[in-house]
């Protein structure tokens, strides 16, 4: 199983993905440029954390014009697994890929710290190896992760079972003091209708080993491998 | 021709910066200012052979890139 981590320039968690795919989980892993047309036959595809295209515009704006992204949109298109880590989520909205848009932090601050989020879904390729309403504890790093979207867009997402992270406290309960950026919902992360995009503020890439703090992210990568091995290969990418 | 292309987030979403700048000012002691919106503010130069044909391209750019319609409206005037 191959794992393709896109890289744009100003993309800075690319080598965390590629370790906890490559090292922690001991698959095949490969940087993608974003010049690429290729995803090389990746089975998974990762947009990882950083600052795109220097965020310039606004965060994910200008990656979307990435020649990579042709190749994203039609491995999605084609059921492909595909998850978007901070920056790479931002990606994801400003391409289309998921719904709503990030704007500046609730406090205005750049988020540095671990918080909990609680798995919300677990019929997608990142959470299949979770338990419903598992608290998480993973790192954020992020300026821009209020997520918002028109309230019936909420609505909708909410009822269509596609929020799949939300913040919360330890224990699991959904409050204010427990959303770190003042996102709709407390919504951490979301799926597309087809439940094969995610896209999530936290770095479950940061948190997959003891010794840096907590392996709580570990999960989502398990996840991804269960979920292709048992289907098969669901989407070969070109 | 030049346009002049504003962004701003629209009315109904929250905006940190501007709530935070409103602060600002009422500590510096202006209570008279009620609210700021923040947003962004693009010259473009078009080679466009009228002022509607620059406006049309203006427009364009702006619901493809430079505003993000989903938080943001435009406005574009062209001199």
């Amino acid at each position: 199983m191959k794992f393709a981590i896109v890289v744009f320039p100003g993309s800075n968690c690319d080598h965390d993905a590629y370790h906890a795919a490559k090292h922690v989980l001991g698959m095949d892993a490969e940087f993608v440029w974003h010049k690429e047309t290729s995803l090389g036959g990746a089975d998974v595809v990762v947009l990882p954390g950083g600052f795109a295209h220097g965020d310039y515009l606004r965060t994910g704006a200008i990656a979307r014009f990435s020649p990579v992204m042709a190749a994203v949109k039609s491995f999605a298109a084609a059921a492909g697994p595909v998850i978007g880590i901070c920056n790479g989520f931002q990606v994801l909205l400003e391409v289309g890929l998921l719904p709503g848009a990030m704007l500046r932090n609730r406090s205005l601050r750049f988020q540095c710290e671990h918080v909990f989020v609680r798995v919300e879904q677990t019929d997608t390729p990142f959470t299949a190896a979770c338990r419903t309403g598992q608290v998480l504890r993973i790192p954020i790093a992020h300026g821009e992760g209020n997520y918002y979207a028109e309230p019936e867009v909420v609505e909708r997402l909410e009822q269509n079972r596609q929020v799949v992270f939300r913040y919360t406290t330890a224990t699991g309960e959904v409050t204010s003091e427990a959303n770190p950026n003042g996102s709709a919902n407390n919504i951490a992360g979301l799926c597309n209708d087809t439940r094969n995009v995610v896209g999530l503020m936290p770095h479950p890439e940061r948190a997959c080993e003891l010794a840096v703090g907590s392996s709580d992210g570990l999960v989502l990568f398990e996840s991804v491998v269960r979920s292709v091995s048992a289907r098969g290969v669901v989407a070969h990418s070109r | 021709m030049r346009a002049r292309v504003f962004v701003t987030l629209k009315p109904s979403v929250f905006d940190p910066q501007g709530t935070t700048v409103t602060e600002a000012l009422h500590t510096l002691g202006y209570a008279a200012v009620k609210d700021v919106r923040q947003g962004k503010y693009f010259e473009l130069e078009i080679d466009a052979s009228n002022a509607d044909e620059a406006r049309k391209v203006a427009a364009e750019v702006s619901e493809q890139l430079l505003a993000n319609p989903i938080i943001e409206s435009y406005r574009v005037e062209v001199q």
